[in-house]
C-alpha cells in the first residue's frame, strides 16, 4: 500500500454495497482516502454502519469512463421508440417466477 | 429483518444479545473482585470514547469524523454492561443519588464516581496532540484490549464472556483501523512520519504501564473470570512487533521504574479531572433526570 504516490489531496474512490447474497452491488457514495485499503475501511464506516451490508467494492472514481452528458441525445433518444425491443410480446410459462 | 428486506435500513431490529445472560456471580468468585475487574475494563472503553468523540468534527476527513465516532460507540457500547457488571457484582461501588433517582446504576458509576473512583488505564484519558497520536492511541488500546477479550470469552463469568464474545469483532476492526493508519502515517510524508514516531514515543510508556501486571487482575485469573495478563503481554508484542518493524519505527526501551501506583489505583494525570468534568456536568446537574 505504501507505493502509492502520495499527493496533497486525496484520492476520490467510488462505493458499491451489496445488501445480501445473491443481489448485485448497488453504487451508493463515495470517499475520500490515502490508498485503496483504507478507502474500503472508510467505506465500512460511512456506508455499512446500519447494517446495509455483506460486501464492499471501492474503485477509484478516476477509473470509471462516464458517459458524456452532451451526447445524452444521441446514445440515449434513438432506443426511446423501440418497443419491439421489449419481450413483451412472449408469454410467460406458469411457475416461472423473479421476471 | 423484514425491513431490510424491503431495502430500508431504519428500524433494522438490534437484539441485545446481553439481555438474557446469566448474571449469577460464579461459584467462588468474590463478588467484590469481579466488580473491581470489570470496572477497569468499563473504565478503560468509556474514558477512551469520551475522548475520541472529540474527533468527531475536527478530524482530517468526514470519513475520519465517522470513524472515530462509530469506534467510540463500539466503546462505549462495551462500557455499559461492564459498568452493570460491576455494580451488581458490588453494588456498595454505587454512588449514592438523591431518594427516587431514577437514574440507573450503570450511569451513577459513570457520572458520579470522582476521578479516583475510576479504574481506567492513563493511556486512554490524554488529549491527542494530533492525528498520530489518536492513531497510535488506538493501536495500543485495541491491540491490548482485544487480547483481553479474546481470553475472557471463556470467562466462568456470564457477563463477561458475553460482553467479550461481542466485543472481539469491534475490536478486531478498531486494530486493522488504527494499523492501516499507522502504515499510512508511517510510510507518508516526512512530517506525517515525525508526528507518527512523536507518538510513538509519547504514549509507549504508558502502554507499558496498561501491560503491567495488576493484583486484581492476576486474582481475577486465578479465580477463572479474568485474562491472565502474562498471556496478553506475549500476544501483544507478537502483534506490534511485526507491525512497528513493517513502519521502521523503534519503540523506546520501557528502562523506566514502575509507578507506585497507576490508573487501575485511580492514579491519574492531571488531564482526567478536566475530562470528567465535561462528561459528567450534564447529569450531575440533574440527579433526578430521566433520560
Amino acid at each position: 500500500m505504501n507505493d502509492q504516490p502520495h499527493t496533497d489531496e486525496w484520492a476520490v474512490y467510488e462505493v458499491f454495497v451489496r445488501s445480501r447474497r445473491g443481489l448485485n452491488h448497488v453504487h451508493v457514495g463515495s470517499v475520500h482516502a490515502p490508498d485503496p485499503a483504507l478507502a474500503l475501511r472508510h467505506a465500512r464506516d460511512v456506508y455499512t454502519r446500519r447494517n446495509e451490508g455483506v460486501s464492499l467494492w471501492v474503485v477509484p472514481a478516476a477509473a470509471i469512463t462516464a458517459s458524456d452528458p452532451g451526447e445524452k441525445e444521441a446514445l440515449f433518444e434513438p432506443s426511446a421508440d423501440k418497443v419491439f425491443r421489449h419481450p413483451t410480446a412472449y408469454q410467460v410459462p406458469e411457475g416461472v417466477s423473479h421476471l | 429483518m423484514s425491513l431490510l428486506d424491503d431495502g430500508w435500513a431504519f428500524g433494522a431490529e438490534f437484539a441485545d444479545p446481553l439481555a438474557s445472560l446469566d448474571t449469577s456471580i460464579p461459584d467462588g468468585v468474590d463478588g467484590a473482585l469481579l466488580a473491581a475487574y470489570a470496572l477497569g475494563l468499563a473504565d478503560d472503553a468509556l474514558v477512551a470514547a469520551q475522548r475520541m468523540t472529540w474527533w468527531c468534527s475536527r478530524a482530517p476527513e468526514l470519513e475520519l469524523d465517522l470513524a472515530w465516532a462509530n469506534v467510540a460507540l463500539d466503546l462505549l457500547g462495551q462500557a455499559r454492561p461492564l459498568l452493570v457488571r460491576a455494580a451488581t457484582a458490588e453494588p456498595a461501588l454505587v454512588p449514592a443519588l438523591p431518594a427516587g433517582s431514577p437514574i440507573p446504576a450503570e450511569d451513577a458509576l459513570a457520572f458520579f464516581r470522582e476521578p479516583a473512583g475510576f479504574r481506567n488505564h492513563r493511556l486512554v484519558e490524554g488529549a491527542d496532540a494530533d492525528f498520530a497520536q489518536a492513531v497510535v492511541r488506538l493501536l495500543l488500546l485495541s491491540t491490548t484490549r482485544l487480547a483481553v477479550f479474546e481470553r475472557l470469552r471463556h470467562s466462568r463469568d456470564q457477563v463477561l464472556a458475553g460482553v467479550a464474545a461481542k466485543g472481539v469483532p469491534e475490536l478486531a476492526y478498531h486494530r486493522d483501523l488504527a494499523a492501516q493508519w499507522f502504515l499510512v502515517l508511517a510510510g507518508g510524508t516526512e512530517e506525517s512520519r515525525r508526528r507518527t514516531v512523536a507518538a510513538v514515543a509519547a504514549l509507549w510508556p504508558l502502554h507499558v504501564e496498561a501491560l503491567e501486571t495488576h493484583a486484581v487482575e492476576v486474582a481475577a485469573a486465578r479465580a477463572g473470570v479474568g485474562a491472565d495478563p502474562a498471556d496478553v503481554r506475549e500476544q501483544v508484542a507478537a502483534v506490534l512487533g511485526p507491525l512497528l518493524e513493517t513502519a521502521g519505527v523503534v519503540p523506546p526501551p520501557s528502562g523506566r521504574a514502575r509507578p507506585a501506583a497507576t490508573g487501575r489505583d485511580g492514579a491519574h494525570t492531571a488531564e482526567f479531572a478536566p475530562l470528567l468534568d465535561e462528561m459528567q456536568s450534564v447529569a450531575r446537574a440533574h440527579p433526578m433526570g430521566r433520560w
